[in-house]
């Protein structure tokens, strides 16, 4: 496999073809944010978080979802780009009931880390306070949909790590929501194998275990990478 | 012409409410209301929740006495349980419960009620308030405040946070404490009981000054309800309901507080928006009580830590049956303070508050839970009821500032039948309509479910409601 040398932010950096701007960005200690985007599994863009300017193209790049390419010269940080993310988790904030001060993940919340690390200390959006139910019908976890931002990584990693493919998205827009199975209650999915997968790769408090209270909620993603280098290299290694 | 009188804001207590006093065609009043004018709604928001985050979202009803909130919530969230709470949890609940009582009364007698005391009722507006204080005695002002401070300290200590700390939950607690908190806290007792014995003796020192005001400031006979220990000694975290009335005779005995709905009723009334709770065998407005630090001192018979017994062997001479004077609050608010360190010094000496072992586990067995506890203000019970996934169907708080609520109204009354004359308004007649009010050291947010701080306005009304004239100041 070639190398190809590109600039990100003023910096030369090498990565292997094939690789995104966000990964090579990363292993270079050049940190775009992301939501969605999680390692181990694959990547949808979702969140438009880690959006990049490429010079030479008009539209902005989505960092996770963009090979690299030799001679690149990529800018992850500009003034442009940092309005439109700030943007982006206002509008977040603004769709959703995320009241962080009684969130079980208050604390440990990705979404919480990001308005916290863009000085977001109000939201300029009215809020729309949508009224959402929260699904306890498991016996060991919970979702709330109030605090869903539509990442899917839930749905991925339930698809493509445990096999079991039972979450997905229902709906369009503002209403989109993530179901189980066909939409039944959680604790009436026939394919969930209960692993919490989801929980601990949902960014903020909506996927958690039952009996959490406020601010006790903390998520371990180390397993995913544990689990797919296994699968992958056959190491079993965390 | 008849007249009305509004004081809106009510100042220098925790809320938003505004007093109404009615003259007669002669000048003189006729009667008078406490509106409560802020609106929340908590019992409506937390339907839906999984009740594990009852006591977070529970704690956010107020910012004075979260702890409060957070230990009625988690009692009943136990009950849910059906679980028994280790006993190192339950020696932080207590001590951190007596840390918050200490914190709150800090802040209503210093901070609040102090610049009436010590500086008089009379005293210019702008010099009776905490400033004033530190102007006059630097050194009792700093004594005050850091007594709050001690009160906070153990909170933040204990449970990682001075206001709205995540540290109660279902079961039991999140944090273990160490051999360093507990020392800390240690160091804190000596000078936190001088202060508590300093005010007392300051207080007491003004009281004959103050015989007019004791006499008119809601000076009448309730039945006062609280808990106590079984043997029948001041009580703030777990314990059974007592009652007596004026007389100081025994009402009921032993009342198990998870009964509460049996004997206590919840009245409204379209002019404020906090409830009316009585006593139901009395019938509504027959039934009122009076709940809080006064109220404690006449249901209980003794403190049990010896500094507080021998105050509250003197406090209780100074009535025939129970002490019906509300001024008296004042007193019975530094007594607990004092009673509150000694007891807090007792926790810190019991190993056992060190331990690890601070949650029961358990999933949910009940579809309802009660919980029950003495905030500062007085015995507050929050009542779940959850479906079979744990999810919050409905929920009834019953907060101690509503239960003085048809006693804060009557003693509005009182002061204003006797302090004020509705030919010539003056500002020192409607600050001892406010004191009147002070010396319950209402929490308007708490008692509305519902936020804020509190101003005062004072508006002059003829019989058809046209504003004649209005004084306002906070």
């Amino acid at each position: 496999m070639s190398v190809k040398t590109l600039e990100i932010d003023g910096k030369m950096v090498t990565g292997m073809a094939g690789e995104t701007i966000f990964s090579v960005a990363w292993e270079h200690g050049i940190h775009i944010p992301r939501l969605c985007h999680i390692g181990g599994i694959s990547d949808v863009g979702a969140c438009r978080l880690c959006m990049v300017e490429v010079e030479g193209q008009r539209k902005l790049q989505a960092a996770c979802l963009t090979q690299i390419e030799e001679g690149m010269v990529v800018r992850t940080d500009t003034p442009r780009l940092k309005a439109h993310r700030k943007l982006i988790v206002e509008l977040l904030m603004a769709e959703r009931n995320h009241i962080c001060a009684v969130c079980v993940a208050n604390g440990a919340c990705e979404l919480q880390e990001l308005a916290r690390s863009m000085g977001i200390d109000h939201v300029r959006l009215r809020y729309r306070f949508p009224v959402f139910p929260v699904d306890t019908s498991n016996e060991r976890f919970g979702m709330d949909h109030n605090r869903c931002v539509l990442c899917t990584r839930c749905v991925r990693v339930c698809d493509e790590v445990e096999g079991a493919h039972t979450w997905d998205v229902f709906g369009r827009g503002a209403g989109s929501r993530i179901i189980s199975d066909l939409g039944e209650p959680w604790g009436a999915s026939e394919s969930c194998t209960g692993c919490g997968k989801c929980v601990q790769v949902c960014p903020t408090g909506a996927l958690f275990d039952k009996g959490k209270t406020v601010a006790e909620m903390r998520k371990d993603r180390g397993f995913l990478k544990y689990i797919v280098t296994a699968r992958e290299k056959k190491q079993w290694i965390g | 012409m008849p007249e009305r009188i509004v004081i809106q804001p009510v100042t220098r207590i925790e809320g938003h409410a505004k007093i109404s006093i009615y003259l007669d065609d002669d000048g003189a009043v006729s009667s008078a209301q406490f509106h409560v004018t802020e609106f929340r709604g908590f019992e409506k928001l937390c339907e839906g929740r999984p009740f594990h985050e009852m006591p977070g979202l529970m704690s956010r009803v107020c910012g004075i006495c979260p702890v409060s909130h957070i230990l009625a919530s988690s009692k009943a969230c136990d009950n849910l349980l059906g679980v028994e709470v280790p006993r190192t949890a339950v020696q932080q609940r207590r001590m951190v419960n007596l840390a918050q009582l200490v914190q709150s009364h800090a802040l209503s007698f210093f901070h609040l009620s102090a610049p009436d005391l010590l500086l008089g009722m009379d005293a210019p507006p702008e010099k009776r308030n905490v400033f004033g204080l530190v102007e006059r005695d630097a050194e009792f002002a700093r004594r005050g405040i850091r007594l709050r401070q001690f009160g906070q300290r153990i909170i933040e200590l204990v449970g990682g946070k001075r206001i709205h700390p995540s540290w109660g939950a279902p079961g039991g607690v999140l944090r273990a404490i160490g051999e360093a908190e507990r020392d800390e806290i240690r160091g804190w007792i000596p000078e936190a009981l001088e202060s508590a014995e300093i005010a007392i003796g300051r207080l007491k020192g003004v009281l004959d000054s103050m015989a007019i005001e004791i006499e008119h400031l809601g000076n009448f006979p309730t039945l006062f309800l609280g808990l106590v220990s079984p043997e029948g000694g001041l009580e703030y975290y777990d314990g059974v309901i007592r009652i007596v009335d004026g007389e100081g005779n025994a009402v009921a005995e032993g009342l198990d507080p998870q009964r509460y709905l049996t004997y206590l009723g919840e009245a409204s009334e379209e002019w404020s928006f906090m409830k009316f709770p009585y006593y139901k065998p009395l019938g509504y407005p027959g039934g009122k009580y009076r709940v809080g630090p006064l109220a404690r001192m006449n249901v209980a018979r003794f403190a049990g830590t010896p500094r507080a017994d021998r105050e509250m062997h003197e406090f209780k001479q100074r009535s025939q049956g129970a002490v019906c004077e509300s001024f008296h609050y004042h007193l019975a608010r530094l007594i607990e303070i004092l009673h509150a360190i000694e007891r807090i010094e007792e926790i810190t000496q019991d190993p056992d508050l060190l331990g690890s072992n601070i949650r029961a586990r358990a999933g949910q067995n009940r579809n309802e839970g009660i919980g029950c506890s003495e905030a500062p203000r007085g015995t507050l019970f929050h009542h779940y009821q959850v479906d079979d996934n744990g999810l919050v169907r409905s929920a009834n708080l019953l907060i101690a500032t509503s239960q003085n609520n048809l006693a804060m109204n009557l003693a509005v009354e009182q002061a204003a039948r006797y302090f004020v004359s509705g030919r010539s308004l003056q500002e020192g007649m409607l600050n001892r309509v406010e004191a009147a009010i002070r010396c319950f050291d209402p929490c308007l947010s708490c008692s509305t479910h519902a936020l804020g701080q509190m101003p005062l306005v004072v508006e002059l009304r003829d019989a058809g409601g046209a504003l004649l004239d209005r004084a306002r100041r906070g």
